[in-house]
């Protein structure tokens, strides 16, 4: 009778969130604020179903009855970020705001069926990091000074990666972290953010060559470090974002293919003289001739994500947990296999549409810094997507990074949540700035009428 | 808008910016964020320094300036969009190989759920099934033992054959809702999909019987649509009593019973070849290759090698078809000498030597070596089926079948059909052309010099009246590894390959009998034995 129930509930949840989905393009089409409004909370109620029919599966399979509370615990802070975003940031872009919580929902989920106590963590990082997330907003709006303390961004960013590389403990073949009291810290998952500050500071004032030459030095240092760490995913999202930085404030193609041969040139270098690369490559193109060591891994992401079809197995039908480091680089296989791969693709849109409103946002914004630190972010997330769904269905070659706001792991979530927040704090700047317009039209027709 | 919904922020500060807000057309990029209130005056030093250097030499429209943010925004959608495609692709194109990729493991998850389902033979015998007792234990049992062993494979130690590559398949149900509701109600399993394979279970015991005890391999198919009808390798194993066996099975002594010589055995193809010596010549030299004449005086000698015929035979003048009808090696050799060795090696090649096979089963590649570099003496043997040349059976089977079928190959198959539990076709396998080898005129030559061999050849004792024979026999000298007390150091594997009903072909038969002697001694009773029985059954 449960594999019954669990039957049908996953055509349910696959349903649900094809609705989402396109109701997150669907919004783009309506032009009444009311309908628009009408529309997002249709999509919360789509959340909240899908976040209710996973749980009463996983109580079904894992008859812990604490999973309750902490179902309990989940609904009251989805809707009070829901709720908080909305009163306190009226103008926070709401698409941005559901798709955040739909996106953490969903790790919730994953996360809690991989390892309920891994959830249990991961859920108070959530809670935290959305805490800090309400005051940024705020912070933005009153800091004036952001935008000039570029230099301190590249020192620190240059700084904490460096002091990773040369002073981390190496795990799993690379080093990425400290461990301090208990908690493992990422500082690369910080540094992305400041680099987007400090990037955007110098391309924002850069009016020679000589400007540009420097800020592609401090990028490349950067991108560097990240590669001497053996953190090949990171260095190909900061080299990435810098490149697409790069163009927009240069309008500039001739930079993005030099940009693109330097790398090209770097990646074969790198190929020859770094193992690691090497193996990375050759896992790529044949998972199954070291099936039992390098190969391990993607093969058993690919395994998961044939076994799941399109339908899924449903949750707990599958075998997820095969897949090394499931709840982190793969997450999506693991997506793939139990939920299935029309609610993969689904999850891929989501992202999309997440990334269409963080440019949408930085092309609404007329300060020059904020427009680039608003795109570097925005492309910071979608080349960390592309690269973690790509690497999960060996499209390209696998590079470990996770996938923002659904994989297990503090730092990534903390980042993630403060770049998702960040933009949101821009976007109001731009609806402030809208504000203005809005007011000043006001007042010049209220003067021709009175005087 | 009141204070309260605006959180802090006072609208007041802003009153003297908000006169340079209306339009940024022509306009320098501005910091909305800077507030320039007469509380921070202090500043506005540093704020013109800083707008100064990011004022651009031309001033550039919003429109223009959102242009890029626009490409990049459709870059990255599309990157997106090939993900999801790609993700699409993945399920419809990727998704069954790597669910039938040995190493694969999820679908064992199913057995919670889904009792194996049944292998049928194309006349209805079942040839693998799971019986189910009362407490719910579950045997596979083979009926047909040791018959069908390495085409149905086996499920303990391991999956092989047909049984691991469709292990997907009989793992899943497509039974009705209706009876999945009724299971799921009662916690009970469904019974997997069966396959209904191609291969007649008269037929393949039949070839078993008499292949006998020889190890060697029988392939018989249907040259039309690329059925395969029986598929037999020796020695055999009973895959009932794998766990049993498992020692005996892998000893090294064992002449490796678990080998599916069919499809992974590699043998020198001995003068079956010369069908393909006999092509290249006849497109090497397409005006004059019905001129062909030679005299054979039994032996030829070029360099240090010299080609001999069997058994010191001499056979006179003879002109193309004769050569093949007599199997002669000498004549043979000396066609070898006039070919363009690299144009033989790409007729090889495009007859899937060095290649892959269009086949599910794990099968080993055949290999040709012949190169503009190769020797004399390699060029003459391999003219003949000696020298480096290595072939399969299977191989060997589709060879021929592009003869019968008019020089289309069909892609080979064996599982004719896939139904759910209550006998409702789930998905069944269609004829389809793999390959046009040779052209119809090319293949009605062959089929000719191959009659031939039946009508006063190697093969005359397939002569008889009930039905017609062509056909072709090798007998394929191999030096003996490790025998060293052995008297001779060469021993002979027995060949036959040809095919029945030479106007409208019905089956193609493939035997190799290991150490069987001449071709005419060994492999040809065998597939007597088969055509007899493929008459007899009026399978035809």
């Amino acid at each position: 009778m449960v594999s019954l129930i669990i039957q049908f509930s996953k055509y349910a949840i696959i349903i649900l969130m094809a609705i989402y989905t396109m109701q997150s393009y669907i919004v783009f089409s309506k032009k009444d604020e009311d309908d628009k409004e009408f529309l997002f909370l249709r999509q919360n109620l789509m959340m909240f179903m899908i976040h209710f029919i996973a749980f009463v599966i996983m109580y079904l399979e894992m008859e812990e009855s604490e999973l309750v509370f902490f179902y309990g615990s989940q609904f009251i802070y989805l809707a009070a970020t829901l709720v908080f975003f909305r009163n306190l940031y009226p103008r926070a872009s709401k698409l941005v705001v559901n798709h955040m919580c739909m996106l953490i929902t969903i790790g919730f989920i994953m996360v809690t069926r991989l390892s309920y106590e891994q959830s249990v963590d991961q859920f108070k990082i959530v809670a935290a990091s959305t805490a800090v997330a309400l005051i940024v907003p705020l912070i933005i709006r009153k800091m004036h000074v952001l935008t000039r303390w570029t230099w301190l961004y590249a020192a620190i960013g240059i700084g904490l990666l460096a002091a990773v590389a040369v002073a981390a403990p190496e795990v799993n073949g690379a080093n990425l972290g400290f461990t301090v009291g208990g908690i493992s810290i990422q500082p690369s998952e910080f540094v992305k953010i400041i680099f987007v500050f400090a990037v955007a500071g110098m391309l924002a004032k850069a009016k020679n060559f000589r400007d540009i030459v420097v800020a592609t030095a401090v990028a490349a240092i950067h991108v560097l470090i990240l590669v001497y760490s053996t953190d090949l995913g990171s260095a190909l999202i900061f080299f990435a974002t810098y490149l697409v930085m790069l163009y927009v404030a240069t309008r500039n193609c001739l930079y993005v293919f030099a940009g693109l041969g330097a790398g090209s040139v770097a990646a074969v270098a790198a190929y020859h003289l770094f193992a690691h690369v090497r193996v990375r490559v050759q896992v790529w193109q044949n998972p199954f001739l070291d099936y039992s060591g390098s190969g391990y891994q993607i093969a058993q992401s690919l395994f998961a994500i044939a076994a799941g079809g399109w339908f899924g197995t449903g949750l707990f039908q599958g075998t997820p947990d095969a897949i090394p480091y499931a709840g982190e680089d793969f997450m999506f296989a693991a997506i793939a296999e139990e939920l299935g791969g029309i609610f993969a693709i689904c999850l891929i849109l989501v992202c999309m549409s997440c990334y269409i409103m963080f440019v949408n946002i930085a092309m609404r914004l007329s300060n020059r810094f904020y427009r680039l630190v608003a795109l570097g972010l925005g492309t910071m997330y979608a080349v960390q997507v592309f690269l973690t769904v790509g690497g999960a269905m060996k499209f390209i070659p696998m590079t470990g990074v996770t996938l923002p706001l659904v994989s297990h792991g503090g730092s990534s979530m903390l980042s993630t949540v403060l770049m998702f927040s960040i933009i949101q704090g821009l976007y109001i700047l731009r609806e402030d700035e809208e504000d203005q317009i809005e007011k000043i039209r006001e007042r010049e027709l209220e003067s021709r009428r009175y005087y | 808008m009141k204070k309260s919904e605006r959180g802090n922020w006072n609208p007041d500060d802003i009153t003297e910016r908000e006169i340079q807000v209306p339009d940024f057309v022509g306009q320098p990029d501005r910091d909305f964020s800077e507030s320039q209130g007469p509380e921070r005056r202090s500043r506005e030093e540093s704020d013109r320094e800083y707008h100064q250097a990011q004022k651009p030499q031309k001033p550039v429209s919003k429109k223009q300036r959102n242009r890029v943010y626009s490409r990049v925004a459709y870059l990255f959608s599309a990157m997106f969009l090939v993900l999801a495609g790609y993700m699409a692709y993945f399920n419809v194109s990727l998704a069954d190989e790597l669910k039938a990729n040995p190493n694969n493991t999820k679908m064992e998850e199913q057995k919670q759920y889904v009792v194996r389902g049944s292998i049928y033979s194309a006349d209805g015998e079942i040839l693998a099934g799971t019986n189910v007792d009362s407490e719910g234990n579950e045997t596979r049992i083979y009926p047909f033992g040791n018959v069908f062993a390495h085409t149905v494979g086996y499920t303990t130690n391991g999956k092989t054959g047909l049984e691991a590559i469709y292990n997907t398949d009989l793992l899943t149900s497509n039974t009705s809702i209706v009876e999945q509701v009724g299971k799921g109600v009662k916690n009970e399993k469904v019974r997997g999909d069966s396959l209904i394979l191609t291969l007649d279970s008269r037929l393949q015991t039949v070839a078993s019987t008499a292949l006998g005890a020889y190890r060697g391999a029988v392939v018989v198919m249907e040259p039309s649509t690329g059925r395969v009808l029986a598929k037999v390798s020796k020695p055999d194993f009973d895959p009932n009593t794998m766990e049993e066996d498992w020692r005996y099975l892998t000893a090294e002594d064992s002449q490796s019973p678990l080998l599916d010589r069919a499809m992974q055995g590699l043998y020198p193809p001995g003068s079956c070849f010369k069908i393909l010596t006999t092509l290249a010549y006849m497109r090497q030299y397409p005006s004059d290759y019905m001129n062909y004449t030679f005299d054979c005086g039994g032996v030829l000698t070029q360099g240090d090698m010299s080609i001999q015929c069997y058994d010191g035979e001499v056979h006179g003048y003879e002109d193309l078809q004769g050569s093949f009808q007599h199997s002669c090696n000498t004549s043979y050799a000396n066609i070898g000498l006039m070919l363009d060795n690299d144009e033989f090696a790409d007729l090889c090649e495009d007859f899937l030597f060095n290649s892959e096979l269009p086949t599910v089963l794990p099968y080993s590649s055949s290999r040709f070596e012949l190169n503009g570099k190769s020797s004399d003496g390699d060029v003459m043997t391999t003219a003949i089926g000696q020298g480096n040349t290595l072939v399969s059976p299977f191989h060997m089977a589709l060879i021929t079948c592009a003869v019968a079928n008019d020089g289309r190959l069909m892609y080979p198959y064996m599982v004719e059909r896939i139904e759910n539990t209550e006998g409702v076709k789930v998905s069944e396998t269609k004829p389809m052309q793999y390959k046009k080898l040779m052209t119809s005129e090319e293949a009605s030559t062959i089929k000719s010099y191959m009659r031939s061999v039946v009508e006063g050849g190697t093969a005359s004792s397939l002569w008889n009246d009930s039905y017609t024979v062509a056909g072709k026999t090798g007998s394929a000298e191999y030096e003996v590894v490790g025998n060293a007390e052995a008297e001779e150091n060469f021993s002979t594997h027995s060949w036959f390959v040809g095919f029945s009903n030479v106007d409208d072909p019905d089956i193609v038969v493939s035997v190799i009998a290991e150490d069987g002697g001449t071709g005419s001694s060994a492999a040809v009773p065998i597939a007597k034995a088969i055509f007899d029985a493929y008459y007899s059954y009026n399978m035809g």
